[in-house]
């Protein structure tokens, strides 16, 4: 079997072994899409449940919870690997380690990413958004969360296993997560006055993601390999 | 004569050397900060109101600013020195430069609060490089906030040193936050960059601050490492010595 067509196979049987292994204990993956939820039901109650309020400040709120969801669960990402030894089968295999990281990074996007876009319909009712608005909304977070998932990784790696992990990780990841905060948000806030003006938001989300899909499983992979040497 | 490019590459040899560097770079900022306050307090021209005094306070604003930028790219150049050649020195002066590096940061926000509120009206604003320059705190904070929080030096180091480069990017957004190709579209509080375009006598004292605020960092930075140094190489035949002797 050639090369190419392994790493392939190889990238696949990491997706659904991710997935499978997910399936297996969903509360995991509730309790992200819980927490999104939760917190964008907060706001309303705390800001006041006037509508025009609500649909000023429902893309950044939705945007924040949803940066907020998507990094509660980076922890989880190389965690279980690390402790049961996987991990370091995944260091020492053939097959390249960025394109392997890459493989956990879709499952994660998967798992984590597409349900907050999915349910991106109930912030829309919850806080009076037009169905154009809510459709952008759910294109941008669809481009978005990716990046947020690959960019996530890197620092994800880089705090394999230390204590005090999770707050470590909010301080690395978070600032690296404020351009995609900001055009995302942005799609969504032009699409309340004309949904023509999106499109430059959306391009450079998306040049985002190509760049970070280029760039972070790289790095990613030079981290776990600083992490668990 | 042969010169060895890599004699003060070992902690030993660097130590006494950044010790005899440490005072000359210290006495060259003190005295350009003075010159270069005085150029700028009294030789530059009497053409703006009583009201616009506060212009001044950019001698110490943009020298910050840039240092704030270029101490990142010098921390990033030694991390990066340090992940090709394994060299330890090259981690210690990226981990000795990132406290510099956020106190020149910090400073930068706080001084152009108050440009903020005597020139704009107000302290903060969302404008786009006061947005990146807040984002390249946090990068230094999360910096030394990684390195502190793995207690294996080698993992600390190199972990730190990557995420100091993948936090680079924001250099470039810093320096084109303004300068972009067509001003009607930023909107932006800060003006484009007119380095060129600025009255000689105060260019003359901003550069004089900035070769001060750059001779500070190196000393500070010296000074620095020296405890660094001493505080991982504690176990080192060397060091027991000379604290031993000092004694």
């Amino acid at each position: 079997m050639s090369g190419k067509s392994t790493m392939l196979r190889t990238f696949r049987v990491i997706v659904m072994r991710d997935l499978t292994l997910a399936m297996r204990r969903r509360t995991d993956l509730l309790t992200t899409l819980f927490f999104f939820i939760i917190v964008v039901s907060l706001f309303p109650l705390g800001v006041g449940t006037e509508k025009a309020i609500l649909r000023q400040i429902a893309p950044g709120i939705a945007w924040v919870a949803a940066l907020l969801a998507s990094m509660l669960a980076l922890e989880r990402l190389f965690a279980g690997d690390f402790q049961d030894g996987t991990l370091e089968q995944m260091l020492l295999a053939p097959q390249p380690l960025s394109v392997l990281v890459l493989a956990k990074v879709v499952a994660h996007w998967l798992l984590t990413g597409l349900p907050l876009v999915l349910i991106a319909p109930l912030v829309g009712l919850q806080y009076d958004l037009s169905a154009g608005s809510l459709g952008i909304m759910m294109l941008a977070l669809l481009i978005g969360t990716p990046t947020l998932s690959l960019v996530g990784a890197i620092g994800a790696a880089l705090t394999l296993g230390l204590r005090g992990g999770g707050v470590l990780l909010s301080l690395l990841v978070l600032p690296l997560y404020i351009p995609v905060l900001i055009y995302g948000a942005g799609a969504v806030s032009a699409s309340v006055t004309s949904i023509a003006d999106t499109q430059p938001y959306l391009m450079l989300l998306t040049g985002f993601m190509i760049f970070a899909l280029v760039l972070a499983p790289w790095a990613t992979a030079a981290a776990l390999r600083i992490s668990s040497e | 004569m042969s010169i060895n490019w890599f004699k003060y590459s070992s902690p030993q040899t660097f130590y006494p050397l950044a010790g005899k560097m440490t005072p000359w770079f210290n006495w060259i900022a003190g005295i350009l900060a003075v010159v270069g306050l005085y150029w700028g307090f009294f030789e530059t021209p009497h053409i703006l109101s009583e009201q616009k005094q506060y212009y001044r306070i950019l001698f110490v604003h943009v020298p910050a600013a840039w240092m704030s930028m270029w101490l990142y790219l010098m921390m990033v150049g030694w991390a990066v020195v340090g992940l090709i050649f394994n060299t330890r020195l090259s981690f210690m002066m990226a981990a000795s430069i990132a406290p510099s590096g956020a106190i020149f940061t910090f400073l930068t926000l706080w001084t152009g609060a108050f440009w903020g509120q005597t020139s704009w009206g107000t302290w903060w604003d969302w404008d786009p490089r006061m947005t990146s320059e807040l984002i390249l705190l946090f990068l230094y904070v999360g910096y030394m906030a990684l390195q502190s929080a793995i207690d294996d030096t080698r993992r600390a180091d190199r972990a730190s040193a990557l995420l100091a480069l993948v936090g680079a990017i924001c250099i470039p957004i810093i320096y084109w936050s303004v300068n972009c190709p067509d001003p009607n579209e930023c909107t932006a509080l800060h003006q484009q960059s007119s380095m060129s375009a600025v009255e000689p006598n105060i260019r003359i004292a901003w550069l004089i601050m900035v070769f001060s605020f750059w001779m500070y960092a190196f000393a500070i930075a010296f000074m620095r490492v020296r405890n660094v140094i001493l505080e991982r190489e504690r176990n080192a035949a060397w060091v027991t010595e000379l604290v031993g002797r000092k004694k």
